[in-house]
C-alpha cells in the first residue's frame, strides 16, 4: 500500500525502463505488447476525462479511435501511391511524415467530436449513450460500405509513417514515441483538470444549475472537454494504426469503444492514471489467458463480473491506501 | 413488376421490423422497470437460437426447437437474473454495461466451449419454405409471413399483459415506485426476475425464428442488441407501444434504404456512383434516424420526459 504519487510515480519509472526488461529477456515482443498498452491508455485517459471527471457516459469513443487511425491509413496509402487526395475541387497530397499525420489527426478528430459532441450533448443520461453509440456505427457502417480504403478488409500500410532522426520501424523506438505521448498526455490533461475549464467540468457533473448560477455555461465546458476527449482518442488511434499497420473498421465497431470503456472503468475513474492500470491489467490478462486456454474470454468475463459485483473503485483501489471519495480525488 | 418488389420489400422491413420488437420488447421493459442496461440481451437471442437447433435436431421437429428456444432463454434468464443482474439494480449505469459486456464473454466463450466454433444450422419445414401468392400478383415466402404474423400476435398480447392484467399494474407500479409497491406486499424481487425472464424468453424466440433464416452462430446476437437499443432509443425507454413503432420505423428503414437510396441518387449520380453513395448511405440510415429522433425529441417517440 503507497499513495497515490507513489504509484504514478512507479508506473512511470516502470514503463521507461520496459524495454531494458524486453532486451534482458531478449524478448522484444514484450516491447510491442507494452506499446499497445501505453497507446489503449492513452485512448482510456481521453475517455476519462469525460467519462469520469465530467460524467458523460461516452459509448461512441471507437469513433474518434477509428477516425485517428483512418486519417493516419488514408494519408499514407495516399503517399504511398502517389494519388492526391481529392475532396470535391481540392487536392491533396498524402504523407507519410508522423509530425503532420498527427496534427491532421488532431484536426480531424476535434472537428467530429465538435460535430458528435453538440448534438449528443443535447441529450442525457442513457440517451446520451446511445446517441454516442449511434454515431460511432454511422462510422463503422460507412468503413465498411464504402470500398476506395478496402472496406471491410481494411487497409494496409506497408511501413511506418517517419519521423526525422529515427527509424520508427524499430519496436524500442516507437515504444518511447507512444510513451512520450503517454506523458504529454497526461501533462495535459492534467493542467486541464486544474484550469478553470477542468474546475467548471468537474462542478457541472455535480451539479449544473449551480455551474450556471455563477454565469458559466456548462453546455459549453462540456463540449470543449469531449472536443479534446475525442482529440486525445484519436491521436491513439493514429498511434495503433502505425503500431500494427493495419486499420480497419474493427476499430470504429462498438466492441472497441467497449474495450476503452472497461479499461477506464476496471483501472479506475476519477483518477489520470487509472486507465494506465486498466490498459495494462486488460491485455497482460488477455495474453496471460490466452496462452492457457482456447477460452480465455470465458475467464476475462468472470474476472470483470467479479471486479465489478466486489471492487468499485477498479483495480487502483488494491494498490493505494487512501480510501476511495468521488469527491475529494481528483 | 417495381410494385410488385417494392412491396416485396416493405413486407421484409415489416418482418425484420416485427423480429427487432421481440428482441426489444425485454429490453425496453428491464430498462423501463428496472433501470438496467442489459447488454447480454442478445445473448439469450443466441441461447434461444442454439436451444432450439439443439431440440430440432433431436426431435425432428422445427415446432418443438421454437418451443425449446422460448424454455431455454427463460431458464437463462432466471439464473442470470438471480445470480447477477439482482446486484446491479442499485448499481450505476456505468457498472451495468461493464457487468453485462462481462456476461456476453461468459455466454458467447460459454456456447463455443459446448458447441464448437461452426455454426449450426436450423433448417424451416417443408411446408412453411414454400412462396404464397398474394393478391396484385405478389409472391413472398410463407415463413417469413408467419414471422409477421407471430410478431404481431406476441406485440397483441403484450399489449393485453402490460396494460389490462394484474401484473402488467405491478409492473407499471414498479415503474413509478418501487418502494410505495413492496410496500403495498407485492414481491419485487419476483417480480423482476419474471420480467425479467419474459424478456429472455422473447430474445431467444426471435433468435430461433431468425437462426432459421441465417445461421445459429456464436456473436449472432449482439449486432441485434445494438438495433434493438437503436429502437428502444427511438421508441422511447420503458415504453411497449414505443418499442413496437419504433421496431416497425427501424426495419422499414433499413429495407427500403437498401432498396431505394441507390436508385434515389441514379437521379443524379451515374450509376455506379450511385450504387456506392447509396448503399454506403443505406448501411447508415437507422442511426441517422436515431440520431434525428433523438436531437427533435431527446427521450424518445413515447418516452418520459428526459431521464
Amino acid at each position: 500500500m503507497m499513495s497515490e504519487k507513489k504509484l504514478n510515480f512507479l508506473i512511470l519509472i516502470f514503463l521507461f525502463f520496459l524495454p531494458l526488461f524486453s532486451i534482458l529477456l531478449n524478448d522484444i515482443y514484450i516491447t510491442t505488447l507494452f506499446s499497445k498498452i501505453v497507446i489503449l491508455a492513452i485512448a482510456g485517459i481521453g475517455l476519462n476525462l469525460i467519462l469520469g471527471y465530467g460524467g458523460m457516459v461516452s459509448f461512441g469513443h471507437a469513433a474518434f479511435f477509428g477516425l485517428g487511425g483512418y486519417v493516419t491509413g488514408i494519408l499514407a496509402f495516399h503517399f504511398n501511391n502517389y494519388e492526391p487526395i481529392q475532396i470535391l475541387v481540392f487536392e491533396f497530397e498524402g504523407t507519410n511524415q508522423l509530425l503532420l499525420i498527427w496534427i491532421f489527426t488532431l484536426i480531424f478528430s476535434s472537428i467530429l467530436a465538435l460535430f458528435i459532441g453538440y448534438f449528443s450533448l443535447r441529450t442525457s443520461g442513457v440517451y446520451f449513450i446511445m446517441i454516442t453509440l449511434a454515431f460511432a456505427q454511422m462510422l463503422y457502417y460507412f468503413s465498411i460500405s464504402w470500398p476506395t480504403y478496402g472496406g471491410e478488409d481494411g487497409l494496409s500500410l506497408s511501413l511506418r509513417n517517419q519521423i526525422p532522426f529515427f527509424n520508427t520501424m524499430d519496436p524500442i523506438t516507437f515504444f518511447y514515441i507512444c510513451y512520450v505521448w503517454l506523458i504529454i498526455t497526461i501533462i495535459f490533461v492534467k493542467f486541464i483538470l486544474n484550469s478553470p475549464l477542468g474546475i467548471s467540468l468537474k462542478a457541472s457533473k455535480e451539479n449544473e444549475d449551480r455551474v450556471r448560477s455563477v454565469g458559466i455555461n456548462p453546455k459549453k465546458v462540456k463540449l470543449i472537454s469531449f472536443i479534446i476527449s475525442g482529440a486525445i482518442t484519436g491521436l491513439a488511434g493514429s498511434l495503433y494504426a502505425d503500431l500494427n499497420r493495419f486499420v480497419s473498421p474493427t476499430i470504429l465497431s462498438w466492441q472497441m469503444s467497449g474495450e476503452i470503456m472497461i479499461l477506464v472503468i476496471l483501472g479506475g475513474m476519477f483518477r489520470l492514471y487509472g486507465p494506465i492500470l486498466g490498459a495494462f491489467f486488460y491485455i497482460i490478462l488477455e495474453q496471460f489467458l490466452g496462452g492457457i486456454t482456447e477460452n480465455w474470454q470465458f475467464w476475462l468475463g468472470f474476472i470483470i463480473l467479479l471486479e465489478v459485483l466486489y471492487a468499485k473503485a477498479g483495480l487502483i483501489s488494491f494498490l493505494i491506501k487512501d480510501k476511495y471519495d468521488e469527491k475529494t480525488s481528483s | 413488376m417495381e410494385f410488385q418488389l417494392l412491396i416485396e420489400q416493405l413486407l421484409n422491413g415489416l418482418q425484420f421490423g416485427t423480429m427487432l420488437f421481440l428482441m426489444s420488447a425485454g429490453l425496453t421493459l428491464v430498462f423501463g422497470v428496472m433501470g438496467l442496461i442489459n447488454l447480454a440481451h442478445g445473448s439469450f437471442y443466441m441461447i434461444g437460437a442454439f436451444g432450439a437447433a439443439l431440440l430440432a435436431e433431436i426431435t425432428g421437429s422445427f415446432f418443438i426447437g421454437l418451443i425449446s428456444s422460448f424454455i431455454f432463454a427463460m431458464f437463462a434468464g432466471v439464473i442470470t437474473e438471480i445470480l447477477v443482474i439482482r446486484k446491479l439494480y442499485k448499481k450505476d449505469h456505468l457498472d451495468q454495461v461493464l457487468a453485462t459486456f462481462a456476461l456476453i464473454l461468459i455466454f458467447s466463450e460459454g456456447i463455443r466451449w459446448i458447441f464448437g466454433a461452426y455454426p449450426l444450422y436450423l433448417n424451416i419445414p417443408s411446408e412453411l419454405n414454400a412462396s404464397v401468392s398474394l393478391p396484385l400478383e405478389i409472391i413472398y415466402s410463407k415463413y417469413r409471413l408467419l414471422i409477421i404474423a407471430i410478431g404481431i400476435l406476441i406485440a397483441f398480447f403484450l399489449y393485453i399483459l402490460t396494460s389490462k392484467t394484474l401484473l402488467g399494474i405491478r409492473i407499471k407500479a414498479g415503474q413509478n415506485d418501487r418502494e410505495m409497491i413492496s410496500v403495498l406486499g407485492v414481491n419485487i424481487k419476483t417480480l423482476y426476475t419474471i420480467v425479467f425472464a419474459l424478456g429472455a424468453a422473447l430474445a431467444g424466440l426471435s433468435g430461433a425464428l431468425i437462426g432459421a433464416i441465417q445461421s445459429v452462430e456464436v456473436g449472432m446476437g449482439e449486432p441485434v442488441l445494438i438495433l434493438a437499443f437503436v429502437v428502444v432509443i427511438i421508441g422511447g425507454i420503458g415504453s411497449i407501444k414505443g418499442a413496437f413503432v419504433g421496431a416497425l420505423l427501424v426495419g422499414v428503414t433499413d429495407t427500403l434504404g437498401r432498396f431505394l437510396l441507390p436508385e434515389l441518387f441514379k437521379l443524379f449520380f451515374n450509376n455506379a456512383d450511385a450504387n456506392l453513395i447509396g448503399s454506403s448511405i443505406a448501411s447508415m440510415s437507422i442511426y441517422i434516424l436515431m440520431a434525428i429522433v433523438l436531437i427533435f425529441k431527446p427521450s424518445g417517440l413515447f418516452g418520459k420526459s428526459s431521464a
